[in-house]
């Protein structure tokens, strides 16, 4: 990117609120059932139907603020904006303009710019407000006809706009996970980008190097993975640096991003976009946010990974890698403290989730709310190893994949597979003397002095007994027999 | 059994002492509406099977209580009429309009299940203006509905179907709702009693909106103490409909005999020019009356009452804006058959569907919303419905409530108002109630020279209906007004 240009970005993102119920009616808010299954005649904005403002939504709304720093209103007011489009049933969407829930936070985050160099960043919010989805118009699904499906059709969506602080495409990237990060540990939104439940919209400008005006805006509507993100900003500010560079304007415009193709294309210009003619919705009331009601909400707000990343460095001694990777979501830090209640082998309990359970579920595609089985089991599994009744490698491979299969305790999975440690040394003896029988020439070299051959024979040794052996105890017999 | 000599609670009584049955008061308003309504056109539709139908199961389940020894509600087997704004399960609403001529509701208004759970007998649907938006009736797409006291003049509206049912005695009771006028001026220009509650005693859910921060749904009966009884069976809080007062409501009925004397404002806004001379001589012969029955007389100022007609057009006409905008031929409804392109699906369904009255309604609503106009007409109309509010409570703490006109002429000729605004301006007397969201009831205050029914206008503070109905009520037993009917006017058996 050329440096002749400054950057200007600011997002919008929007995050559907992993409710039980729908924003204003009491249908199910989830993802993946049978088309319009989730349907009534309130979200269906049947005549003569009336919203009726779930709590639960108002509540999590309001904790997403908390979690960015935002101040919460203490009067807040449901507005319509009106348009028309055939996923929208009542022609309005039920959304927050002149009275949002929370407005003025900031949220901080470290990220590596293009160049490799390590940034702090900080972007601050403008507003969060609470409003409700649309439904989904599948094109082309069933020969020419559009097909419309209302299951999204009212489910809670908050609207995170933040100032225009972000400077280049990584850091935009790195903001949104930022904010996902805390979503996730606030409780209030799964942030699935996949099922489209994290989307941001992409405002950006670009200005000579150091100007204060600030130049023509475009956004881009709808990306729904950071990369796509990243790549949309990327993307768009080189589309304006050479617009700027030939001479020519920027066109205040919205355009939508082809992630395939790799390149944005004009929706429509500022002279065609819809006046939504926003007002209050007289169907709903004022919400008002008592002090009370606050401090409740205060006192539920979860420990946010800033907070638990510093407190796993001081209070477990974790290096910052392996805490800001345990913190990276709830599933694994939540995973990692239950472990931690019994066993006291911090460092253990931390490796083998950071490297080996997160190897194991990227090889098999999936997340960390897949593990199958309870944090005890890695619990026994780091006594077991502890306690010398199986090695280290045996538990991090065979056992611990046995596991994932749900193979039951490592206890129960350590002795349907004979992986027990021999701990008697008769027995160990017994495959010390085959081995040195079978390796005249090693042994030869080791009493020659090359003492290295020694690894060679334990190794034997392990294989032998299928692992079972302790490798100290095959090092020391093989070297007793040796001297004989 | 001659309905004309039973009010609704007269019925009741009937029913319940066995001396007829809800079947028989059900198959006389049906035989009354197939003879009648040729005439009058009040009812758009009735299902006489389905209607007979559900009398006999209310019969049965009055007689199971009885048996039981247990207490009947006070309506039970009476015959009530609902306006078609008002959704009813597996029957059609359609709002009078074109655009809702194929709707069949899944789900029935909280009004409507009251209504069933007080064991009452729904007759059918009742025409209106389209969407309620309209002072005549004659804005219904499908029928106009005759006055039954002279088939040259309109019934009024919106509610024109509601009250004329109740005039010509086809029912004894009928629901209608209220934006700015709907149920109290057809109850004037018809002769029956019509109650606007309190906005947020009454459920709104499953009244297709209007205009939602004036809607409310009330009855229109031939009496008083009528009204109260179905207010009564209407009222109270609804968990799906955020506007609805959560609150404890005392029987309104048991307050109707409960009549003592009171102080009566009669604003100067509402008297004099703009006022036909009869009109204004029925309010001061009512006045007289109450003064004879011990009321204070005092004459008040609410100059607020200026801003009362633009504040309610930019409002009501706003909100129906965005109200109306569902009707887009998407999911149900009238579609157009001509699709070049989703734009023109909408244009064309609309432009079809929707009347002149309503496209009217919703281009001022439009507008008076539109970025950069916002301020300018919304903002300064909710400032203006402040003031108001501000007005009423000041003109109650010097009198416990207003009487005026229910509107400024008896019911008008058809085609007589061509021009919007002066329909507008007859809404003058009523659509200030609304705005501040109180309590109004129109009763029959005499009739003109030319045999026309007067009504005149009870205004009171929020949850003064049984206040209001009382003094109605102890002023009907002075008066006959109310029992006059229309007879040999829309009813060539009698």
């Amino acid at each position: 990117m050329p440096d002749n240009y400054d950057i200007v970005i600011g997002l919008e993102v929007h995050a559907e609120l992993n409710t039980h119920t729908k924003v204003f009616c009491a249908c199910k808010n989830e993802f993946g059932t049978q088309s319009n299954q989730n349907t009534c005649p309130v979200c269906l904005g049947l005549p003569g139907t009336l919203p009726v403002l779930n709590e639960e939504a108002v509540r999590k709304c309001i904790m997403a603020g908390l979690a960015t720093g935002c101040t919460i209103a203490d009067t807040a007011m449901m507005d319509r904006k009106n348009y028309f489009y055939p996923d929208l049933p009542k022609a309005y969407q039920i959304s927050q303009l002149y009275k949002p829930l929370c407005e003025n936070g900031a949220v901080e985050f470290d990220y590596t710019a293009s160049d490799g160099e390590k940034k702090h960043g900080r972007v601050r919010i403008l507003r969060i407000h609470l409003e409700e989805d649309a439904g989904k118009s599948l094109h082309d699904a069933w020969g020419k006809s559009t097909l419309l499906d209302f299951n999204r059709c009212g489910v809670p969506l908050i609207e995170i706009v933040t100032h225009p602080d972000i400077t280049c495409p990584e850091e935009a990237g790195a903001f949104v996970d930022a904010l996902r990060s805390i979503l996730k540990f606030a409780g209030v939104s799964d942030c699935k980008m996949q099922e489209g439940s994290l989307r941001a919209d992409v405002n950006l400008s670009v200005k000579p190097a150091g100007s204060g005006k600030l130049g023509t805006r475009t956004e881009m509507k709808n990306l729904n993975s950071i990369r796509a993100i990243v790549r949309a900003a990327e993307s768009e500010a080189r589309r304006q640096i050479e617009e700027l560079s030939r001479g020519n304007r920027v066109v205040q415009e919205t355009r939508r991003w082809d992630d395939a193709k790799g390149k944005s294309l004009r929706m429509r210009s500022k002279e065609e976009a819809n006046d939504y003619r926003y007002f209050p919705d007289p169907d709903l009331l004022p919400i008002h946010v008592s002090a009370d009601m606050l401090e409740d909400i205060r006192q539920s707000l979860p420990e946010l990974p800033q907070a638990k990343r510093a407190r796993y460095m001081a209070e477990y001694g974790l290096p910052e890698y392996d805490a800001s990777i345990l913190t990276s979501d709830p599933e694994i830090s939540g995973f990692f403290e239950e472990t931690l209640k019994h066993t006291a082998n911090i460092k253990s309990v931390s490796n083998f989730i950071m490297v080996d359970m997160l190897r194991i579920l990227k090889e098999r595609e999936t997340e960390f709310s897949a593990v199958p089985f309870p944090p005890e089991h890695l619990a026994q599994l780091i006594g077991s190893v502890d306690g010398g009744i199986v090695n280290i490698s045996t538990a991090k491979g065979v056992v611990l994949e046995a596991m994932f299969d749900g193979a039951g305790s490592p206890g129960e999975i350590i002795d349907k597979k004979g992986l027990k440690q021999m701990g008697d040394e008769s027995e160990i003896l017994k495959f010390v003397k085959e081995v040195l029988a079978e390796n005249p020439g090693p042994v030869q070299q080791y009493l020659a002095g090359k003492e290295q051959v020694a690894g060679f024979l334990v190794g034997q040794v392990m294989k032998k007994t299928q692992g079972k052996a302790k490798p100290d105890a095959a090092m020391r017999l093989l070297k007793e027999e040796m001297r004989k | 059994m001659d309905l004309e000599k039973f009010s609704a609670l007269a019925i009741a009584e009937n029913i319940k002492n066995g001396a007829i049955t809800a079947v028989d008061a059900a198959k006389a308003c049906l035989d009354r509406i197939e003879q009648t309504d040729p005439q009058i056109g009040a009812w758009l539709t009735v299902d006489r099977g389905a209607v007979l139908e559900s009398a006999q199961d209310v019969q049965n389940r009055i007689e199971e209580l009885l048996s039981r020894g247990q207490p009947l509600p006070a309506l039970a087997g009476v015959p009530v009429g609902i306006k078609d704004n008002i959704c009813t399960e597996g029957v059609k609403t359609t709002c009078a309009s074109r655009i809702l001529s194929n709707f069949v509701p899944p789900y029935s208004a909280t009004v409507v299940k009251k209504l069933e759970d007080n064991l009452m007998v729904p007759l059918g649907k009742l025409n209106m203006d389209e969407f309620a938006m309209g002072s005549s009736t004659e804005h219904s797409a499908f029928q106009k509905t005759y006055n039954p006291w002279d088939l040259g003049r309109v019934p009024g509206g919106s509610s024109g179907g509601s009250a004329a049912a109740v005039a010509s005695r086809q029912a004894p009771l009928a629901l209608g709702s209220d934006t700015g006028g709907s149920i109290r001026q057809p109850s004037a220009f018809c002769g029956v009693t019509g109650l606007k509650p309190t906005y947020g005693t009454v459920s709104r859910y499953g009244l297709v909106a209007f205009g939602s921060s004036l809607d409310q749904i009330g009855p229109i009966a031939q009496s008083a103490a009528d009204c109260a009884a179905l207010f009564d069976a209407i009222k109270g809080h609804d968990k799906n409909d955020s506007t609805s007062y959560d609150r404890a409501y005392a029987s309104v009925l048991s307050e109707t005999d409960d009549f003592r004397p009171r102080t009566i404002g009669i604003p100067v806004q509402y008297t004099g020019e703009g006022i036909a001379p009869e009109i204004t001589k029925a309010v001061e012969d009512a006045a007289a009356q109450f003064g004879i029955m011990g009321c204070k007389i005092v004459e008040l100022s609410i100059p607020e009452l200026e801003y009362s007609l633009p504040a309610y057009y930019i409002i009501s006409s706003a909100e129906a804006s965005s109200n109306l905008s569902r009707f887009d031929g998407i999911r149900y409804g009238y579609r157009t058959e001509h699709i070049d392109s989703l734009d023109d699906l909408y244009t064309r369904t609309r432009s079809e569907g929707f009347g002149p009255e309503v496209k009217r309604r919703i281009m001022l609503g439009a507008y008076a919303l539109c970025a950069g106009y916002y301020d300018e007409y919304y903002n300064k109309a909710l400032k203006a419905r402040a003031l108001l509010k501000q007005g009423f409570a000041r003109a109650f703490t010097e009198a416990d409530m207003l009487l005026s006109p229910t509107t400024p002429t008896p019911a008008f000729r058809f085609g007589e108002k061509a021009d919007a605004i002066s329909m507008y301006k007859a809404d003058i007397c009523t659509v200030s109630v609304n705005i501040a969201g109180l309590p109004a009831l129109s009763f029959p205050g005499g009739f003109s020279s030319d045999g026309m029914p007067m009504g005149l206008q009870l205004v009171g503070p929020e949850f003064s209906e049984g206040l209001l109905l009382s003094c109605a009520h102890a002023f009907q037993k002075k008066t006959d007004y109310h029992l006059r009917a229309p007879s040999g006017r829309g009813d060539q058996s009698a």
